[in-house]
C-alpha cells in the first residue's frame, strides 16, 4: 500500500466525521417530528394511577378537563372520568348513599342535611386499566385491547357497538358514544402520556388527589405512595388486576 | 367387481366443493382482516397509533412555565404551589402554540375560587373553605387575596 501516515490519518478523520454526522442525521429521521412520533417505547412503561381520596374535594375540575381534552359528549351518561360522593352511616356500612350529579361536572352542592355523624367523602372514578380486563375478554372482534404499556384502549374504527364490554366492565367505565354508536372510555389520555405529558385530569387536579404513575419507572413517586399508604383497588375480589391505586378507600365504596 | 369412474363422481364433487370453500375462506379472510391485526395481540396494531394521534388540548405545566416563569415563581412561594396553571385558566394548548394569536380569557376571580373553596361538609375538613354568601359576597376574591400566592388569614 502506497499510503503514508498523513493521508491515512486524513482519510480516517474524514470517515469518522462523515459517519458521525450520518448517524446523528439518521437518529433525527427515526425520531420524526417530536410532537407526532416521539421516541416512545411501549414496553418501557406500565401505566396506572395513584388516587388519594383524602385529598379529593369534589370540585369536578378533572371531569371538566377530561371532557374538554377528549371531546366527550355532554350527555348524562357519557363520562370518561367522574366523581362520586359517598354518604355513609357508619352503623349501616352496606347501604351508602352515592351521588354523582352530572358526574360531578359542576362540583357538589352543600348537603341540606348536615348530619355530623355521617361519613362523607369523594371518590374519583375512571377506567381501571385492568391487567386482566373483563371488557377485553368479551370483545368479539378485538376492538378493545390491553396495550403493551398496560393501557386498555378502544379501536373506534373496528368497534361494532355491540355493548358486550359495557356490560362486562365491573366499574361502569364504558359508554356508547351517541355520535358514532361505538364504545368510548378513558384512554388514560394515551395521546398525552405517549408525548411525555400527564393526563388531563391529573394535570388539572388542584389538590394532587390523582397522579399518573409509570410503574416501570423506578423514580416514579408511585412506589413511595404504594409503600407509605394503605392502598386498595376497587373490587379486588373480581381479580381484574386494576391499576388504579386508591389511598383511603372505604369499604363501603362499590 | 369392477368400479366405474362414475362411482367416485360424488366424492370428487364433494372434494372440489371443499377445496373451493377453503380457498374462498382463505381469500376472504385475507381481504377482510387488516394486515396489522395480530401483530401485537388480538387487535389491530395500528389502533395503538390511532390512539396517540389527537393533539393535546391542555398544554401542560412545563409549556406554561416556559414563558410565565415569573408567575410560577410567585406561585411556588404560596399554598397554590401544587395547582397547575390550567386548573384555573383552562385548556391552553392553542395559546401555547400561538401565544399572540390565541389570547386566553382571564378566569373569573370569584366563581373560579368558589368552585374549590366553597364550604361543603363532605370536603376534607383540613381544606380551606368559606361560605361564599357570607365571605365578601359582592367582591372579587382578588381584591384581598393574591390569587397566585393566596394568604390564609
Amino acid at each position: 500500500m502506497d499510503q503514508d501516515r498523513r493521508t491515512f490519518l486524513g482519510q480516517t478523520g474524514k470517515w469518522l466525521v462523515l459517519t458521525a454526522s450520518a448517524a446523528i442525521a439518521w437518529e433525527h429521521v427515526l425520531a420524526g417530528r417530536p410532537e407526532e412520533a416521539p421516541n416512545y417505547k411501549a414496553t418501557d412503561h406500565w401505566w396506572g394511577m395513584a388516587i388519594d381520596i383524602e385529598k379529593c374535594i369534589g370540585c369536578g375540575t378533572c371531569v371538566r378537563a377530561c371532557k374538554t381534552e377528549n371531546d366527550v359528549p355532554h350527555e348524562a351518561f357519557t363520562f370518561r372520568t367522574w366523581v362520586e360522593r359517598y354518604v355513609v352511616d357508619p352503623a349501616d356500612f352496606d347501604h351508602p348513599v352515592v351521588e354523582s350529579p352530572n358526574g360531578g361536572y359542576d362540583g357538589f352542592h352543600q348537603r341540606e342535611v348536615r348530619d355530623p355523624t355521617l361519613k362523607m367523602f369523594y371518590v374519583p372514578k375512571l377506567c381501571n386499566h385492568c391487567e386482566h380486563s373483563p371488557c377485553v375478554q368479551v370483545c368479539p372482534v378485538g376492538a378493545t385491547f390491553e396495550s403493551q404499556d398496560g393501557v386498555v384502549l378502544v379501536d373506534k374504527s373496528y368497534c361494532l357497538g355491540c355493548r358486550y364490554c359495557v356490560q362486562a366492565c365491573p366499574y361502569g367505565c364504558r359508554f356508547i358514544d351517541p355520535r358514532t354508536h361505538t364504545v368510548d372510555k378513558c384512554s388514560l389520555c394515551y395521546h398525552r402520556i405517549t408525548r411525555g405529558l400527564t393526563t388531563a385530569c391529573c394535570e388539572t387536579c388542584p389538590t394532587g388527589a390523582r397522579a399518573l404513575a409509570d410503574l416501570k419507572d423506578p423514580k416514579d413517586p408511585i412506589h413511595a405512595f404504594l409503600r407509605e399508604h394503605k392502598v386498595q383497588v376497587l373490587k379486588p375480589q373480581m381479580a381484574t388486576g386494576s391499576k388504579m391505586y386508591y389511598n383511603g378507600l372505604d369499604g363501603s365504596v362499590r | 367387481m369392477t368400479r366405474e369412474a362414475s362411482d367416485y363422481a360424488h366424492l370428487v364433487r364433494m372434494a372440489g366443493l371443499f377445496v373451493i370453500g377453503v380457498t374462498a375462506f382463505v381469500v376472504l379472510r385475507w381481504l377482510m382482516v387488516p394486515a396489522d391485526f395480530g401483530v401485537l395481540g388480538h387487535y389491530r396494531a395500528g389502533a395503538v397509533t390511532d390512539n396517540m394521534k389527537p393533539p393535546p388540548v391542555f398544554a401542560g405545566q412545563a409549556a406554561c412555565v416556559e414563558c410565565h416563569a415569573d408567575v410560577a415563581e410567585l406561585r411556588a412561594k404560596g399554598r397554590h404551589v401544587g395547582v397547575a396553571c390550567e386548573a384555573c385558566h383552562g385548556a391552553l394548548a392553542a395559546h401555547a402554540s400561538n401565544p399572540d394569536g390565541q389570547k386566553p380569557v382571564r378566569p373569573d376571580a370569584r366563581n373560579t375560587c368558589i368552585s374549590c373553596h366553597s364550604a361543603n361538609i363532605s370536603k376534607p375538613a383540613s381544606f380551606p373553605q368559606v361560605v361564599p354568601a357570607e365571605h365578601a359576597p359582592e367582591g372579587s376574591c382578588a381584591a384581598c387575596h393574591v390569587v397566585h400566592n393566596p394568604k390564609i388569614s
